[in-house]
């Protein structure tokens, strides 16, 4: 079973949700991130996103990892879409289960924060009158080592 | 030779999805500047670089057939 994967048509959320299945875990939480049509009263026609692809999977395992690693029990699965998306689309599915559900609800907030720091999968917004790569959500001014902090990378 | 890759807003600086090139002995910092030079790339302190799918500094050296990818601040979730 795949359980990082980058998707190209449209998520199956249920199959996502059963990877994560086992007899050990008293909860499932689930992370849908969907496609907004506001941004700052800015309004988005259409998304694409765009992934190194096999280092966008590696990277998606070792958030998974630092997570078994973290939360005793856990399972996880990610599914990150990429290509066009519309208003309302699914574009990442995360599903975490742990022993405990105060455990599946932080890990699965933990994986999707992850992402935007440590996964190479970018967005293109379209308004009516233009274009643009976003970077940079979590506004970090740059990368002066050229790298992710130690911390990131390792932990 | 190396490939390089190029990603998002770089990818349509570049014009390229990768170029092929020697650099073999060079830098990360090093190949980022020649690159920067000869496309004309801005603000290259803010994308971070990857060889053969893992994270590096820009103190790393290439060797001979690494894959190299310059990764600009991500936006995926």
């Amino acid at each position: 079973m795949k359980f990082y994967e980058i998707a190209k048509e449209p998520i199956n959320i249920q199959s996502v949700i059963d990877k994560v299945v086992q007899r050990e875990a008293g909860a499932i939480t689930t992370f849908i991130g969907t496609v907004r049509e506001l941004t700052d009263g800015k309004k988005t026609l259409f998304l694409v996103y765009e992934a190194y692809e096999a280092m966008a999977v590696k990277k998606l395992a070792q958030i998974g990892a630092e997570i078994e690693q973290r939360w005793q029990g856990a399972r996880v699965a990610i599914t990150h879409r990429v290509g066009r998306l519309d208003i309302m689309d699914v574009a990442v599915v995360i599903a975490v289960s742990t022993p405990h559900r105060a455990d599946a609800y932080e890990a699965n907030r933990y994986a999707i924060e992850r992402i935007k720091e440590i996964v190479p999968i970018w967005k293109k917004e379209h308004w009516e009158n233009g274009e643009e790569w976003v970077g940079n959500q979590l506004e970090t001014v740059a990368y002066p080592s050229g790298k992710p902090e130690a911390g990131d990378i390792n932990e | 030779m190396n490939k390089v890759l190029f990603f998002a807003h770089l990818r349509d600086a570049v014009g390229e999805e990768y170029v092929t090139v020697d650099a073999s002995g060079k830098t990360v910092a090093e190949l980022k500047a020649d690159l920067a030079a000869k496309y004309d790339l801005a603000r290259m302190e803010t994308i971070m670089t990857a060889i053969n799918e893992e994270f590096v500094s820009n103190d790393e050296v290439i060797a001979e057939g690494d894959e190299i990818a310059f990764i600009p601040p991500v936006s995926g979730g």
